[in-house]
């Protein structure tokens, strides 16, 4: 798309959006939001790029190699944190019994591994979102 | 024959489907199914439990950690099912113009 006014509106809007979706990300086990909902927000700001200033730009941005680790980063990051509850407290996915520091009510850091997973299930979904994008228009360019 | 057997199939599976509809509770009352101990369980002792103040990412992430697990693994499926499919159409097509 070569239009000045729609490049230089993406460019001042997807800092901002992309810092609100990482906002959702760490605020989800304090307010509404969460993994699914930050990770969509991101992912799209991502979509919006590629479509504005083209599959080669985007692709220094996420290429595909970044995308396989991302995609399987996620589901690691859940599991490793899964087993480390299982290790310590005999049970996959045990959150305080498991021993991860509690932190006080409300606060940013409380909740054990709840954060953790919020952020794994954001890189998750980002990254699930722009593959599939990528996939698609790699393909219909052939 | 075949096409008559399915539209048979499908109109008794429609008729039971129509009368589950009817069948469900139409005004929310504590006699609901879905309303047991599980609820009121969540409501009293989940900030405790988990010490997340949003009770949905504590229920989420932490009560039903595993089914969200499950979620991750649809979306990472849905993701490689969809590059099986395309990747390689454009690998061999890659071969074929190298040949």
């Amino acid at each position: 798309m070569n239009d000045i006014i729609i490049k230089n509106i993406t460019r001042i809007i997807i800092p901002f959006a992309q810092m609100y979706g990482i906002f959702i990300i760490l605020n989800g086990h304090i307010s509404p939001g969460g993994g699914f909902a930050g990770g969509a927000i991101i992912g799209t700001t991502l979509i919006l790029y590629t479509l504005v200033f083209g599959r080669e730009k985007g692709k220094k941005k996420f290429s595909h190699k970044m995308s396989e680790i991302s995609e399987s980063g996620g589901i690691m990051l859940f599991v490793i944190i899964g087993m480390i509850g299982m290790i310590t407290a005999g049970a996959f996915l045990s959150n305080l019994s498991g021993g991860f520091p509690q932190g006080q009510l409300g606060e940013i850091l409380s909740g054990g591994f709840i954060p953790i997973l919020m952020i794994g299930i954001g890189i998750k979904v980002t990254s699930t979102m722009i593959s599939l994008f990528n996939l698609l228009i790699d393909e219909e360019k052939l | 024959m075949k096409n008559v057997i399915a539209n048979i199939l499908f109109i008794v599976l429609f008729i039971i489907l129509v009368i589950a509809i009817f069948e469900m509770p139409t005004s929310p009352s504590t006699n609901a199914p879905a309303y047991n101990d599980v609820v009121d369980y969540y409501v009293e002792e989940g900030a405790d439990e988990t010490n997340a103040s949003n009770l949905i990412a504590g229920i989420l992430a932490d009560y039903r950690g595993f089914d969200t697990l499950g979620e991750n693994i649809v979306l990472f499926t849905s993701v490689v099912a969809v590059g099986s499919v395309l990747r390689s159409t454009k690998y061999d097509k890659e071969v074929k113009d190298n040949e």
